[in-house]
């Protein structure tokens, strides 16, 4: 951003007063996730730095709250880690294969009422989910699911289906349908040539629709406050319990671990994105 | 159309129009086939239940079906004066099944909440009945009457009335602050019980401001990640991308840290002498909190549509504005803006929509003048169990947020949303 030598003053002052409100307004998006690294590692039991970390002392430094986290008597970390991490599973898997069969109905043009049916298909991202809470949770009670692993995984189907439909529909939007059609008249089946030629085309949009349907089910509160018994805590609902009752720095060694998680699951998802639009042929 | 098109055939001698709208069916039942399965596990588990919230909202089937033979004398009475013997015997043989069912105590309970005195009228009452004080063979009405004073006041039998319809919007009222009065009509609740009011104000108020907040900040920084050379946007991108991918329990949890009295926002203000020591104000557990917290949290929503409409405005018409005579400021006001307001609009009903519904972050940094009506919603749901109400009060701001989603549907269109 360097700017031209004929440049005005007033534009000059202007363009560094920019520049400043620009590096505000990332470190305010960035900043508040590094403040729980070091706190985290905390030896003492307060969530404030204490002078000690302030004069960079060693002893102030501890893994304790990680220890507690994994090894603490009557944590209910361990379990709600599992649940986690089998519900986010299934609603995954859920989630593609219904919303990547209906992004491929969605992307064909003989769609009848594709707008309306879209707009249907996405709602679910778009309606607060309090509201997806209290319907959900009426639904899941009347057909004795509520506070199972079964309703919760249906529960985040519906929410996690959205994703995958936007981004395989984005996917086959510059999908070249003469491959399936060449692959049919070669003589082969619909499901072979779904699975030997479209599926291996679309797949960066289904594996990143994939980890927004995983993170959403794995980031989601609201709905299972709503439907989760005390056997089906997940970690959402303890950060939200720990961060209501008592703030314990065990939830900061918990978070720590959750944005390395995101950070993962994010370069993921950038190199996925890369891929595809290398694929299709979008040269940025 | 002329007779000879019609003659073309397809080799099975069928006409080749005919064929073709026949593939053409086939291919469009093919299409719906793919999306069947969604749209009817949809339909089944999320689009019905919200339709039953409207029939939760409304219900009100309980007295009806608790006092038939007193209702039906009721059709007769002009509710002006205290009602005929009739109405008395009806209600007096109607309370004698409830107390067989032992269900008396609901119909006092939900008569109390209609007009206040009930309960311990019915109270009384019942163990009348118990102690077989009423003798059937004379005028119920005279010895209902014996029993309490407030059996011989016409409002209280008005409001046995009102309960009769099997259907009320009195949920959808109170949600208002408004409520039927004793003749019906729709009347105002005192002006410092409105507290429905003012927090669907301070929904509006939130939501509007941090779209206005997020649109300052997010509007420099997708100007700058959409013109800056690919190496150094890319990484840029990380700092609006980690915090979307991060959880919000994550993300709230920090500013919860950042913000208490001893937090780190607190020691840079004394630090920078803003602020004395031993005064540090308050940042969380009001609005502040919720402004600051919900702004960092959905300013990547703003970001997203935003850079993805600049990343399509070719730099070479800034330069044709400005070689044409117009300033910096002139080129970008008359050419640049223009060109990114659909991303404006995207980006601005996205986060308002999101905002309109919040419901985690404030109840956690939000303390008691920064919730929102979802925490209300919530606190039905949860507390009170008035799931009835909570189904009024989320059906009214679903009808917003609907509103909203059809504007952003027009102006943008669903199948145009950017992720990532």
């Amino acid at each position: 951003m360097a700017l031209p030598s004929y440049t005005e003053t007033r534009y000059r002052i202007w363009h560094y007063f920019y520049v400043a409100i620009c590096t505000f307004v990332f470190f305010f998006l960035i900043a508040p996730l590094f403040v729980i690294f070091p706190l985290s590692f905390n030896a003492e039991e307060f969530l404030v730095f204490s002078e000690g970390m302030k004069r960079l002392d060693p002893d102030a430094f501890s893994f304790r709250w990680y220890h507690e986290m994994v090894y603490g008597t009557k944590n209910p970390w361990g379990l709600a880690a599992k649940n986690s991490f089998i519900i986010a599973i299934f609603a995954t898997i859920g989630s593609i294969i219904l919303g990547t069969l209906a992004a491929l109905g969605l992307s064909s043009r003989h769609m009848p009422y594709k707008g309306l049916i879209m707009a249907v298909l996405i709602s679910p991202m778009i309606v607060p989910l309090i509201i997806s809470g209290v319907a959900i949770f009426f639904f899941m009670a009347k057909v004795g699911l509520a506070a199972t692993h079964t309703g919760i995984v249906l529960a985040h189907i519906i929410l996690g289906t959205p994703f995958v439909v936007i981004t395989v529909t984005a996917t086959l939007s510059g999908f070249d349908h003469s491959v399936t059609r060449a692959a049919s008249s070669l003589g082969s089946n619909p499901v072979n040539t779904f699975m030997k030629i479209t599926l291996p085309l679309i797949l960066p949009g289904v594996i990143s629709g994939g980890l927004f349907a995983f993170v959403t089910s794995f980031d989601e509160v609201v709905v299972v406050l709503f439907l989760a018994g005390l056997e089906n805590t997940t970690i959402p609902v303890q950060m939200w319990t720990g961060l209501r009752e008592q703030l314990s720095p065990t939830i900061l060694a918990v978070a720590t671990c959750l944005i390395i998680l995101s950070t993962l699951i994010l370069v993921t998802a950038e190199l996925l994105r890369r891929r595809s639009e290398r694929l299709r042929g979008i040269n940025r | 159309m002329s007779s000879e098109t019609k003659q073309i055939l397809t080799t099975d001698g069928i006409p080749l129009e005919v064929s073709l709208k026949k593939a053409e069916k086939k291919n469009k039942i093919k299409a719906f086939l793919l999306v069947a399965p969604l749209l009817l596990f949809l339909f089944i588990t999320y689009v019905f239940p919200i339709g039953e919230m409207f029939t939760r909202s409304v219900d009100d089937k309980m007295i009806t079906n608790m006092l038939p033979k007193t209702f039906k004398a009721m059709e007769k009475w002009d509710g002006k004066e205290l009602p005929p013997e009739e109405v008395f015997a009806g209600f007096y043989s109607d309370y004698k099944v409830l107390i067989e069912n032992q269900t008396q105590g609901k119909l006092g309970q939900r008569l109390n909440k209609e007009k206040n005195g009930f309960n311990s009228i019915t109270k009384k009452l019942m163990r009348q009945i118990k102690r077989n004080k009423i003798d059937e063979s004379q005028s119920i009405k005279e010895q209902i009457m014996k029993v309490h004073k407030r059996w011989r006041d016409v409002e209280y039998w008005q409001a046995i009335k009102r309960t009769a319809p099997p259907y009320t919007m009195a949920k959808y009222l109170k949600g208002m602050d408004m409520y039927f009065a004793a003749d019906g009509s729709i009347a105002q609740v005192d002006e410092d019980r409105r507290i429905h009011r003012i927090l669907w104000l301070r929904t509006l108020e939130i939501a509007l401001f941090v779209t206005i907040f997020c649109f300052l900040m997010g509007y420099p920084i997708a100007h700058l990640l959409a013109t800056l050379p690919m190496k150094y946007s890319n990484l840029l991108m990380i700092c609006v991308l980690l915090p979307f991918w991060t959880s919000l329990l994550v993300r709230t949890a920090s500013w919860m840290i950042l913000l208490q009295q001893q937090g780190v926002v607190n020691d840079f203000f004394v630090l920078i002498g803003l602020v004395a020591d031993n005064n540090r104000p308050e940042m969380m557990y009001n609005k502040v909190g919720t402004y600051v917290a919900m702004t960092q949290i959905l300013l990547p929503f703003m970001v997203l549509p935003l850079y993805s409409v600049m990343k399509t405005i070719s730099p070479s018409l800034m330069r044709a504005g400005k070689s044409l005579g117009g300033t910096p400021f002139v080129a970008f006001w008359k050419v640049y803006f223009p060109l990114t307001i659909p991303g404006i609009g995207a980006g601005c009903l996205l986060v308002f929509i999101l905002a309109i519904g919040y419901y985690i972050t404030p109840a956690l940094v939000g303390g008691a003048s920064g919730t929102l009506i979802s925490n209300q919603i919530a606190y039905h749901m949860k507390s009170t169990l008035d799931w009835s109400f909570a189904s009024a009060m989320g059906l009214m701001l679903l009808s917003g947020v609907l509103v909203i989603y059809w504007i952003y549907n027009k102006l943008v269109g669903v199948d145009n949303i950017k992720l990532g």
